[in-house]
């Protein structure tokens, strides 16, 4: 009786399943190996930012990513087709696995032959939420990849609590912006 | 083109890493900003999977690797881990970061990963990031007091 009932409860704290999500991570861990294995560099998604900004501004702040940036711009655009690759496969019904789960927020719109996904969070929400993260990740040293999944990854003390900073506003935020009733 | 002398497999392995990294967040649902937000409201709680699962392969290869061999094929960079130094201003932008991924339910890699699965609503966050990304290196270039044109030679 009280073990159906913790099943039950558990299950509600993952209604859609946990399949998508661990394989979905363990690519994301994957993908960092693969460069970690070949180069030695602990590759996070944030520095990008910055590095790109060098092909376009004087500022030191920028210019010191100067080494690093056609290679930010080539992972960067790889996101972009890796994500692009796994629409035209799984989130268009062409590849289906037991493991796939189909988007269930958002919008899906098919698009000659494709099924593309687009969010309904507004536009000022995403934007203004943006230049917060810009600003956040640089002067914090980190994101969710870099801090997240290699600075974890790495035992390290710096990014073990810029995770749980993060985490833990990310978490009070949402929270409050729910109970002010701005949703979706 | 490449500034410094670099091996010719080096920028065809970063972009099957990227290649990797994003449809993992795409088959997991973090590219969907509406699932980082139903987590974050502990409606479901399916992205530990995807941190955890991420942080437990980086971990074991990161700490594995330095077993067998000590530097990178295609660098000859030595393995080593990913520490920053923790000061002020972790818990400052990561409260910062913390605030912008609760608004909006995006983060970096994530919004690359989102704009490949056809979610061109996404590029204003992208275009956000860039501005607060140029906003913070405007300001802590001019506090460093060095705005002085960088001297490199193109």
């Amino acid at each position: 009786m009280s073990t159906a009932l913790t099943v039950a409860s558990v299950a509600e704290l993952f209604p859609n399943g946990i399949s998508h999500y661990t394989v979905g991570g363990l690519l994301v861990g994957l993908g960092v190996v693969v460069i970690y294995l070949g180069t030695a560099i602990p590759a996070g998604a944030s520095t990008f930012l910055e590095s790109t900004l060098s092909y376009a501004s004087n500022l030191s702040r920028f210019q010191q990513y100067r080494p690093s940036r056609d290679w930010r711009v080539v992972f960067t655009l790889g996101i972009v087709l890796g994500a692009a690759i796994y629409a035209v496969t799984f989130q268009s019904g062409l590849v289906s696995s037991g493991l796939h789960q189909q988007a269930t927020t958002g919008e899906l719109r098919e698009v000659g032959g494709l099924t593309i996904w687009l969010t309904e969070v507004q536009p000022w929400r995403l934007f203004l939420g943006g230049v917060l993260i810009g600003i956040g990740t640089r002067l914090g040293k980190g994101c969710t990849s870099g801090h997240g999944v290699c600075g974890v990854g790495s035992a390290s003390r710096a990014s073990f609590v810029g995770v749980a900073t993060f985490l833990l506003v990310a978490i009070g935020v949402a929270q409050l912006v729910q109970a002010l009733g701005v949703n979706l | 083109m490449a500034e410094h002398d670099q091996h010719p497999l080096f920028l065809p392995l970063v972009f099957v890493g990227g290649l990797i990294f994003g449809f993992g967040l795409g088959f997991s649902h973090m590219a969907q900003p509406e699932v980082v937000l139903n987590f974050l409201q502990f409606d479901d709680l399916g992205l530990l999977f995807v941190m955890f699962g991420a942080a437990v392969v980086t971990g074991i290869t990161f700490f594995g690797i330095r077993q067998f061999r000590t530097t990178a094929p295609l660098t000859g960079a030595t393995y080593g881990r990913r520490l920053k130094t923790l000061d002020r201003n972790v818990v400052l932008g990561g409260g910062i970061f913390g605030v912008g991924w609760g608004l909006s339910g995006i983060c970096p890699g994530a919004a690359y990963a989102s704009l490949g699965v056809g979610n061109v609503v996404i590029l204003y966050g992208i275009a956000g990031m860039f501005v607060g990304a140029y906003l913070q290196g405007y300001w802590r270039s001019a506090r460093a007091g060095s705005e002085s044109p960088a001297t490199a030679a193109d």
